[in-house]
């Protein structure tokens, strides 16, 4: 029966079928962006043997970091592209197609198409979902009124294009959802961009940041940055009733306890969780999340399957591009040695978010991290961010290598 | 049962040892790329990696984020890093 099973699996991925002795371990990735591209990658170059399958529905992958400077018009959006052309030519088998559904008692998954593709073990990096209506209107349709770009793909353009339409003396308005969230400081990045094209395109325009946070990510330089940079920007935390609690798409209405706003222009970051095949296949938890153990990164709910990045409940690291690829480092090393008959040692995790406050200075934040039990928590005495008082020359360096940061990331992925 | 026949197969590793833990994550910004942001670490002497890791550890280097970084890391763990850095191509 297994030996059939392997017959059809070859013939669907296109592969002739060579008979085998000794079959060859299966390592299917689902999930093609910074998790997913780099565990493959990593896997296939720590154990050429292993037959490595990247599943991805998008030809294109569309990157999120650097976008908030392409929707602030500073900077080219083929930036952003990626294609998996390097990863096929490194003997990584690329399959085209969404997983519906995956079948863990049985080491196995369903595509699109209805075909079913055996694994030795999987890695799942499929990323975020977001949480249509748990802010209340805010639905797939409303997303085409008031974006949210935190997905890639077309939304970054649209909202791009919607920001050059404001009209000087206009309204802009960035909601921001409670923690956890994917990448905890770039709605402020995004935030400073904004507002530096609105100060220098529409001097009479306005940013209000509405935040269900009181308090957030490299908060004390963010706030010293736009204190001093932009006066058109007014931030309102949760106690000072920041929390946007409704929004109407019908008439562009957005909804805090206090006050109703009407902007020209609303981005509204959701809720979020991990993306729908984890939450279906039963590998993320009640809180919407992928429970793991941080040493090899394999699910607490379903053994065999390991999850890396966006959609893992990891505790202080952050949901970031940086973390996704070091947990994915991390755990393609340790899926190889388990398949090797080996025991993996915890690794060590590192985190670096860049932040730009404007286009030549950015800031940063660092995190050094240690698995306790099912967690990951913060070594002490580590990490930090950029220092309040550094000079000028300091936050260029630091945009410098957040250009520099974005290049090694997206190498590492995608070649 | 079926996963219980198939981590019987023997996988053969490119290495001969995993990488000290932390090692992996520095490729994240220190690259093999045609035109390094960050300096070049793969491949050097490990005394010298070894020496500058410290100082960054200490305090004593100019640094924008290797002290935040080292600060997370005990003297024995960033010597095992220099040493894996310095057998890198
Ligand atoms: C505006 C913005 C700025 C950011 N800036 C930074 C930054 O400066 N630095 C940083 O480190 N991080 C940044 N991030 C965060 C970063 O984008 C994410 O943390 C990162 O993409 C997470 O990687 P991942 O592999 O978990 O998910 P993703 O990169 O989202 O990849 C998930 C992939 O899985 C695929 N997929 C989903 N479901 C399925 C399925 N059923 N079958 C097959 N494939 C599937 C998707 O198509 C997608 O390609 C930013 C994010 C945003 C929104
Ligand atoms: C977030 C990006 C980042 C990460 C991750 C990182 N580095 Fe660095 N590294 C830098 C930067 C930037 C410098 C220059 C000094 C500074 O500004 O902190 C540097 C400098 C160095 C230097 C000195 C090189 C020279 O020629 O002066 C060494 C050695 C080094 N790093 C080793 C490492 C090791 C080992 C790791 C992994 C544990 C690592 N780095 C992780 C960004 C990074």
């Amino acid at each position: 029966m297994t030996f059939g099973r392997r017959t059809l699996i070859a013939a669907t991925l296109g592969a002739p079928f060579v008979a085998q002795a000794q079959p060859k371990a299966r390592v299917i990735v689902v999930g093609g962006g910074f998790g997913g591209a780099t565990a493959a990658r990593t896997l296939k170059r720590v154990a050429p043997d292993i037959d490595v399958v990247l599943i991805e529905p998008n030809p294109v992958f569309t990157a999120c970091p650097a976008s908030n400077a392409v929707i602030a018009g500073l900077r080219d959006h083929e930036t952003l592209r990626f294609t998996y052309k390097t990863l096929e030519a490194e003997g990584i088998r690329l399959i085209h197609q969404r997983v519906i559904a995956i079948d863990a008692a049985h080491s196995s998954l369903t595509l699109a198409d209805n075909t079913r593709l055996d694994f030795t073990r999987a890695i799942l990096a499929p990323g975020i979902a977001i949480r249509w209506n748990a802010l209340p209107g805010y639905t797939e349709a409303a997303a085409a009124v008031m974006p949210h770009a935190w997905r890639g793909g077309a939304q970054i353009m649209l909202l791009r294009e919607r920001l050059a339409a404001v009209p000087d003396g206009g309204l802009v308005v960035i909601s921001v959802p409670a923690t956890p969230y994917r990448c905890p400081s770039a709605p402020y990045e995004r935030a400073s961009l904004v507002a530096h094209h609105l100060k220098l395109r529409k001097p009479r325009a306005k940013l209000i940041v509405l935040d269900s946070n009181d308090s957030f990510s490299m908060q004390r330089l963010f706030l010293a940055a736009w204190k001093s940079l932009y006066p058109n920007l007014e931030h309102l935390a949760l106690s000072a009733s920041g929390k946007v609690t409704e929004v109407n798409a019908g008439t562009g209405e957005i909804r805090t306890d206090f006050e109703t706003y009407t902007p020209d222009l609303a981005n509204i970051i959701p809720p979020q969780r991990a993306a729908d095949i984890a939450v279906q296949s039963g590998v993320a938890d009640r809180t919407g999340w992928c429970p793991i153990t941080p040493v090899t990164f394999e699910s607490l709910l379903c053994p065999g399957i390991h999850v890396i990045g966006d959609a893992t409940l990891l505790g202080a690291m952050p949901k970031s591009a940086f973390a996704a690829a070091a947990q994915a480092k991390a755990c393609a090393h340790a899926v190889a040695l388990i398949l090797n008959g080996q025991t993996p040692e915890p690794p060590h995790l590192l985190n670096t978010c860049y932040a730009l406050i404007a286009p030549h200075l950015a800031i940063s934040s660092a995190g050094v991290y240690r698995h306790h039990g099912t967690i990951l928590v913060d070594t002490e005495g580590a990490g930090g961010n950029s220092a309040l008082d550094a000079p000028r020359s300091t936050r260029e360096a630091e945009a410098r290598h957040a250009e520099a940061w974005f290049h090694a990331v997206t190498t590492e992925a995608f070649g | 049962m079926k996963r219980g026949v198939l981590l019987t197969l023997a996988v053969a590793l490119a290495a001969a040892a995993p990488p000290p833990p932390g090692a992996l994550v520095c490729s994240g910004c220190h690259a093999a790329t045609a035109d390094p942001g960050f300096p070049p670490i793969a491949g050097r002497a490990a005394a010298e990696l070894e020496a500058e890791l410290l100082a960054y550890r200490a305090g004593t280097r100019p640094a924008t984020v290797m002290d935040r970084l080292t600060r997370g890391f005990s003297p024995g763990e960033l010597t095992s890093i220099a040493a894996y850095w310095a057998a890198q191509k």
